[in-house]
């Protein structure tokens, strides 16, 4: 009979598995992380995503324990270890730069974690075997991190990381590294195992759509705080402050004053006059709104053709049409002058061969349902994203 | 490079008019440079062939000056000469103490400067340097003041430090000088290797539940081993050598070359070319098997 482990047998005290409590770090006199609180739920795949520099790492460093908050508090299952070191806390961490050590082999480093803890020669051999098949990365045990692949080497690091056990594991850009198709497949990979072995994951990327096929929810960063955070559709469909709507693919907004309501729609005048019809429920009582509408959500069509009352509308001209195989992106120039960006899939327009070319007068349409509207007025002045600059 | 740069000497127009031709600099490449390379290499190999040579001189008299023939008499009686025993004796212990002593502290104080911010950082990292620079006759110098005002009435150190610890001069006292210019060495050395290490290795150790102390002798000592071992070979290297300093500190204690010094006058024996050839092939040795150590670890 092999030696328990300790935390298998912990059972879990909440369902919430790390809980931060109004965190901040502060360097020097800018604020990394600047007063987040959240709670990550047991089992769950968790994503810090946000650009460069929002502070992913360092709320990271801070969860592991390499970091000390400058204020607030950092609960793992129900425990309190804002100031314990990390060798006390049951998380592990691959990092991005994976810091496997050079001077071991892929065994030794695999098994540094079990030799700590001091379990039995014969249980660490079977377990870093069993964990290298997990990694498909059976027979490299006698090599050495500096003979074995980027994408292995990620791999190495996991199983080191995985082969504790933890409660939570945390992965800062593990996959940054890696050419395209190696990082797709290595997103399954991680999924895949992150179902088997049923640990937290919380995970940083600056990818969004790493974060959207991979997570169960996201928080969106910006500046040290989470502008929004919720499970991928929820994000993508109701994004709410102009930063999540620019950061989780391509938005259109539009600036309007509400003017009058019709059934349970709120009708949005926008600067040309034109009205606009969003549901009731999304305005919120407020007068100045921006509203938003996802390019693909939107129908291109000709000056003549007739549109579904029930639908918005808009008069432009087409300035820009790029053909990228499965749809066909166009940039509208709206009568009030914003462009618009719209893509179309290629079924028959293509197989007609009717595209819209440059200078074509067009009507974009789509229905009020489609729309979401920014909430967070605050996050407008803060820094606009513009629509096209993701993608 | 030559091979590849011939053609391009047969076509005049081009390189002829702007720039001397090719054909010189080929010259230069073919002969010159490794003209040069020989006699540098003779310039620095000439003194120790001949100091290994005259190891084997069955010489007459006192000096070993003039050839007379070969003999293996040195080599088989290497330390046959009054007082030789116990310098080399003195030498070794001390340059093995001072090499432990100054690779210890030397290791510390450059992880110290370069892991923390500390109030002084900067001037202790210029300070580090301050004995490498000074004189060594003016450190000597300085260090015999400082060691002799221990031991009398009223000097500045009179009462601090036990007496027979700094005075009479001796054996401490050279080991205390040579940990004191050793380290220098080794914290340059040191914090050169340090420099490029990754701190995300020792997070790492920690975050698999290595505590502080697992984690240095796990991670950073073997990581930072190459760097301490460099630092040590030079430090024992710099203590065996060894001659202006401590011949103001030694008292009456001799090490290897204060004793060639002191028999210089009236002789030279083979057995000084013995001896040096001895620790020349030992450091001929070391510095070989490193080299061999390394091409084994990085393959
Ligand atoms: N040790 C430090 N000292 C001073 N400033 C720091 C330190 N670490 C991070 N910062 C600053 O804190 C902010 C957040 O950094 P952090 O590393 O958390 O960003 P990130 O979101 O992980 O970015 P990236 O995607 O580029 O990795 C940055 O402005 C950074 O310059
Ligand atoms: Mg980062």
């Amino acid at each position: 009979m092999v030696e328990p482990h300790p935390q298998e047998f912990v059972e879990p005290v909440s369902e919430i598995d790390v809980r931060l409590v109004d965190v901040v770090k502060r360097f020097g006199d800018s604020n990394a992380v600047d007063h987040i609180s959240l709670d990550v739920k047991d089992g769950e795949f968790f994503s810090l995503l946000g650009p460069s520099g929002c502070g992913k790492t360092t709320t990271l460093r801070m969860i592991g324990g390499f970091e000390q908050p400058t204020s607030g508090l950092i609960e793992l299952q129900g425990q309190d270890v804002t100031w314990l070191p990390s060798y006390k806390r049951n998380v592990n961490t691959v990092f991005q730069s994976y810091a496997l050590f050079p001077h071991l082999t892929i065994e030794e480093n695999v098994a540094f974690g079990l030799r700590r803890k001091k379990v039995k020669d014969a249980e660490v051999k079977s377990r870093v075997t069993d964990m290298l098949k997990l990694v498909e990365l059976p027979g490299f045990e006698r090599r050495k991190p500096n003979q074995i692949s980027g994408g292995q080497a990620q791999r190495v690091a996991l199983a080191r990381a995985l082969i504790n056990r933890p409660a939570v594991l945390l992965l800062d850009e593990p996959l940054g590294a890696l050419d395209l198709k190696l990082r797709k497949q290595m997103q399954v990979e991680l999924k895949r195992i992150q179902r088997e072995v049923g640990i937290t994951f919380i995970y940083v990327t600056h990818d969004q759509e790493e974060a959207m096929t991979m997570s169960d929810r996201i928080a969106v960063m910006n500046r040290g705080q989470y502008e929004q955070l919720g499970d991928p559709e929820s994000l993508y469909e109701r994004p709410q402050t102009r930063f999540v709507a620019g950061f989780l693919g391509v938005s259109n907004l539009l600036a309007g004053t509400v003017d009058g309501s019709a059934d349970s729609f709120v009708l949005v005048k926008l600067a040309d006059d034109t009205r606009l019809r969003v549901p009731a429920g999304l305005v919120e009582g407020k007068t100045e709104i921006e509203v938003g509408i996802r390019p693909e959500k939107i129908r291109m069509n000709g000056t003549d053709d007739t549109i579904p009352a029930a639908a918005n509308q808009l008069e432009g001209v087409v300035s820009d049409v790029s053909y990228v195989g499965v749809s066909t992106q166009y940039i509208v120039a709206s009568k009030s002058g914003i462009p618009m960006t719209v893509y179309e899939q290629n079924v028959e327009r293509t197989s007609q061969g009717s595209l819209y070319r440059r200078g074509d007068a067009v009507r974009v349409s789509w229905l009020p349902e489609h729309t979401f509207v920014i909430r967070d007025a605050a996050a407008a002045t803060r820094e606009p994203v513009p629509a096209k600059e993701i993608h | 490079m030559t091979a590849v740069s011939q053609p391009l000497a047969d076509a005049p127009a081009r390189t002829a008019s702007r720039r001397p031709p090719r054909r010189i600099f080929h010259a230069i490449d073919h002969w010159a440079l490794p003209a040069f390379t020989l006699l540098a290499i003779g310039y620095l190999l000439i003194p120790i062939a001949v100091m290994i040579v005259f190891s084997f001189n069955d010489y007459q008299g006192k000096f070993n000056f003039v050839w007379h023939g070969f003999t293996l008499q040195g080599w088989l009686h290497p330390f046959d000469w009054p007082g030789l025993p116990d310098a080399i004796k003195t030498s070794l212990l001390i340059a093995f103490l001072s090499t432990v002593g100054s690779s210890i502290l030397g290791t510390f104080i450059g992880l110290a400067l370069t892991r923390y911010n500390f109030r002084g950082r900067g001037a202790i990292n210029g300070l580090i340097f301050l004995p490498m620079a000074t004189p060594e006759i003016v450190m000597g110098a300085s260090l015999l003041t400082l060691f002799v005002s221990s031991g009398l009435q009223g000097g500045m150190l009179n009462g601090v430090v036990p007496k027979g610890v700094l005075f009479p001069l001796g054996f401490t006292t050279i080991l205390i000088a040579h940990i004191m210019f050793n380290i220098s060495y080794v914290v340059v050395t040191v914090k050169a290797r340090i420099a490029g290490f990754d701190r995300r290795l020792e997070e790492a150790a920690m975050d698999l539940g290595a505590d502080e102390l697992t984690t240095f002798w796990k991670i950073t000592f073997p990581l930072i081993f190459p760097g301490v071992l460099a630092a040590s070979l030079l430090a024992f290297s710099l203590s065996i050598d060894d001659f202006i300093i401590t011949s103001f500190v030694s008292g009456t204690t001799n090490t290897f070359p204060i004793w060639v010094y002191s028999i210089i006058k009236n002789a030279l024996p083979v057995q000084i070319n013995v001896v040096g050839s001895m620790v020349f092939l030992g450091a001929v040795a070391i510095v070989g098997l490193s080299n061999i150590r390394q091409a084994r670890a990085n393959r």
